[in-house]
């Protein structure tokens, strides 16, 4: 089980609550997990990440462990920290007016 | 008995307002969304309990809402919109050529017959179709492979889509307005289209014949009197007498011939509307009075309308999907702006009133009228 936690308009969008626990089948890296979340939740298509290029949204960040993950590749294994769901995989709206 | 229901979309959320005939006394719900962008919502003509909206953010992109019970509940539909083929590119705003990349849907257009079908005018500007009722989207290709899509280029705002008229007369034909491309027709359903903005003047323009890079701002047709249209330009009210094909302009003795919406009066067709802006650079009504003004000759001569309006330091915008019609007897006029009133008419526009004073900015206002 992975814990994610998505943005408040994500939570609202998803009908979900503050975190959301999914299976990973494999390695669990950004895409893995992102993958999970979107076939649970596919109204998220698309939210997060670009559909067709799978690049995160600009103003999108991923952060877990007290560390910025956002640059790291997605094909890159997350923390085990985040694999055994002992601390989760945080999906941040970035800090920009609006 | 009959009632209005009026859709509005705002930089925060959307707003559903209805009322009796009478138009006096309105409920209000919302928002719906609450903290996306709507840049527009409009129900279906063949069942007015279908509507969609386009929900977007900074942040998280494009959405398409659909509702089933005339905006109630909410369900998200697909909102994958890839352009047909190789996208190519378009001209930026240095002149060099810029691939096409989706941003965001600027408009809905339900087909008239069939409420699975809607229209999405996008940004950078291209036409989508979907016929499953939102779920799967493709591109109306042939109006970017029109040929001129390398010179067209984005204005302020973006390279928009933002305009879609459909021809309950004949409906292989439809228009589109793109900013700043121009007007364009098809007469076979999407396969192909031509630019339709000859007569067009626009500044830095040299060329009267320039076939495409007007920055139209939006059209409009009365559905009894498809061949007339009527144009708000980024500078200049024009019309046209054969679909398109001719333009001259009908500014005539408005304060300020820059402005955003236009529409057309539900039983009137040579009734029309319009808000004049001041100017390009200041984007709020002449002298701080915002006024509608009114031709009942098809344009050229003009009358202010400001009863119930303010008529002093006021510096709203009112932006190009943000007035429409309802089609009760007596017809009613809705514009929202960008300081969040929505203001509405019961009598064509003679007086006016508030409906709501302080919703977040209002990107567009569309109007059901239900029995």
């Amino acid at each position: 089980m992975i814990r994610v936690v998505l943005p408040a308009h994500l939570r609202k969008l998803a009908g979900v609550d503050a975190e959301v626990g999914l299976d990973v089948e494999g390695l669990v890296t950004q895409r893995s997990v992102l993958d999970a979340l979107e076939t649970r939740y596919p109204m998220l298509r698309g939210t997060i990440r670009d559909q067709i290029t799978q690049e995160r949204r600009a103003f999108v960040r991923f952060f877990a462990c007290a560390r910025d993950l956002s640059h790291e590749h997605p094909d890159d294994p997350l923390p085990d920290a985040v694999a055994t769901a002992a601390e989760p995989f945080l999906v941040i709206g970035a800090m920009a007016g609006g | 008995m009959s009632k209005a229901r009026v859709l509005v979309g705002t930089r925060k959320g959307a707003f559903v307002l209805t009322s009796d005939a009478k138009r006096e006394r309105w409920d209000i719900s919302g928002p719906h969304f609450a903290g996306w962008e709507i840049y527009h919502l409009k129900g279906s003509p063949a069942d007015p309990n279908r509507l969609y909206a386009s929900q977007c953010s900074g942040w998280f992109g494009q959405l398409i809402q659909r509702s089933r019970d005339g905006g109630q509940t909410w369900e998200p539909v697909g909102n994958q919109f890839v352009y047909d083929g190789v996208p190519g590119t378009h001209q930026w705003y240095d002149g060099t050529q810029h691939p096409w990349k989706f941003a965001r849907v600027w408009h809905l257009e339900p087909s008239l017959t069939d409420p699975d079908t809607v229209y999405a005018g996008v940004e950078d500007a291209a036409l989508f179709r979907s016929i499953d009722g939102g779920q799967t989207w493709q591109e109306i290709s042939g109006l970017r492979g029109h040929g001129s899509g390398p010179s067209w280029q984005p204005g302020a705002g973006g390279m928009c889509l933002h305009t879609i008229v459909l021809d309950r007369s004949n409906p292989e034909r439809m228009f589109t307005a793109i900013s700043a491309a121009g007007v364009f027709r098809t007469d076979d359903a999407g396969k192909t289209w031509r630019p339709m903005n000859r007569g067009l003047q626009s500044q830095g323009i040299p060329d009267p014949n320039a076939e495409v890079g007007h920055c139209v701002h939006r059209i409009a047709m009365h559905p009894s009197r498809p061949s007339v249209l009527f144009m708000q330009k980024h500078w200049d009210v024009m019309r046209s007498d054969d679909a398109g094909e001719s333009w001259r302009e009908v500014s005539g003795n408005l304060p300020s011939d820059f402005g955003f919406p236009i529409d057309v009066h539900a039983h009137e067709p040579n009734t029309i509307y319009v808000i004049p802006i001041k100017s390009d650079s200041e984007h709020y009504p002449p002298d701080g009075k915002l006024r509608v003004y009114r031709s009942r000759t098809g344009g050229n001569e003009w009358e202010a309308l400001t009863k119930g309006l303010p008529q002093r330091d006021c510096y709203v915008n009112v932006l190009r999907d943000a007035m429409a019609v309802d089609a009760l007897d007596s017809c009613g006029v809705y514009f929202g702006t960008t300081g969040g009133q929505v203001y509405g008419s019961a009598d064509a526009g003679d007086s006016w009133a508030p409906i709501v004073r302080d919703l977040p900015a209002v990107l567009s206002v569309e109007v059901q009228t239900l029995s």
